[in-house]
């Protein structure tokens, strides 16, 4: 029987890596009776979601103002490259 | 077949500075040194601009230098600061587990539907420092798998750790950034709203 805490490797495990099926059939009949265990893997799917999501929107040029260079360190880096 | 439009050098800053940054510091989590890597990947880009083909845009092509100028940095502070015994072994007074292995007190529930999560602005500030709360090589990581998307096999290689070992490394990189959003972000809104 697996516990919780190798439960939670093998959900991290397998976001970078396909199980094989033993343990694949293992985690999937832990989670259908832990509570914990399946809010856990859902947390940390949300978070990679909202993280893709996140650098997706970031890069689109132009798109939110979020962060910016300042203008200080625009000048430096003009200058620079003025005279590298 | 004509070229896509391609600027003068002089005139990169204005148009790709904040664009650069913005991609360098949701993965550097530091002003200064994305600033630093901006500047460089400027420098790369006149130094070479023989290789800029025109297939792409300016903008993709200054992007593609940057990624590396990005790796480079996660490699070198990956040989200054290489992986300790302690970051490969459990921590047990910061396991959330008890000693036969069951959560000694389990995830809270994030309630509601956080999917618009990505909009937030300062979701996105709490998640820059709860990343930077980890050591660098775990940040690093998560930063190349998560935000980049990056397979483990390239990770492994900037990393310089065994896949094995990688996946050790991401398992506590996202135990521990959860267990950071949490404490900071979701349980502050749960009783922002109750």
């Amino acid at each position: 029987m697996l516990s919780c805490k190798n439960v939670t490797q093998l959900i991290s495990e397998s976001m970078d890596t396909s199980l094989p099926i033993g343990k694949r059939i293992g985690v999937r009949v832990h989670l259908l009776m832990c509570k914990f265990c399946s809010r856990y893997e859902r947390q940390l799917l949300l978070i990679r979601e909202t993280v893709r999501r996140i650098a997706a929107t970031e890069e689109k040029p132009g798109e939110p103002p979020g962060e910016t260079l300042s203008e200080e360190a625009k000048e430096r880096i003009r200058k620079f490259l003025r005279n590298p | 077949m004509a070229k896509p439009a391609n600027h003068d050098p002089s005139e990169w800053v204005d148009r790709y500075g904040d664009y650069l940054f913005r991609y360098a510091i949701l993965r550097l989590r530091d002003r200064s040194t994305a600033e630093d890597l901006v500047q460089e990947t400027f420098l790369a880009g006149i130094k070479d601009r023989r290789s800029f083909s025109g297939n792409s845009s300016e903008s993709t092509w200054l992007v593609g230098i940057l990624k590396h100028k990005i790796a480079d940095h996660f490699r070198r502070q990956a040989r200054e600061a290489p992986l300790e015994d302690g970051d490969l072994r459990d921590q047990p007074d910061s396991s959330p587990f008890d000693g036969s292995g069951s959560w000694a007190s389990g995830p809270t529930d994030w309630g509601g539907n956080p999917a618009d999560l990505y909009r937030e602005k300062k979701f996105l500030d709490q998640l820059t420092k709860c990343l930077s709360g980890l050591s660098p090589n775990h940040a690093n990581a998560f930063t190349l798998r998560e935000i980049e998307g990056a397979d483990t096999g390239e990770i492994c290689k900037v990393l310089n750790v065994t896949e094995t070992n990688l996946w050790v490394i991401l398992h506590r990189a996202r135990m521990l950034l959860r267990r950071c959003l949490e404490a900071t972000w979701f349980e502050r809104s749960a009783k922002k709203g109750s």
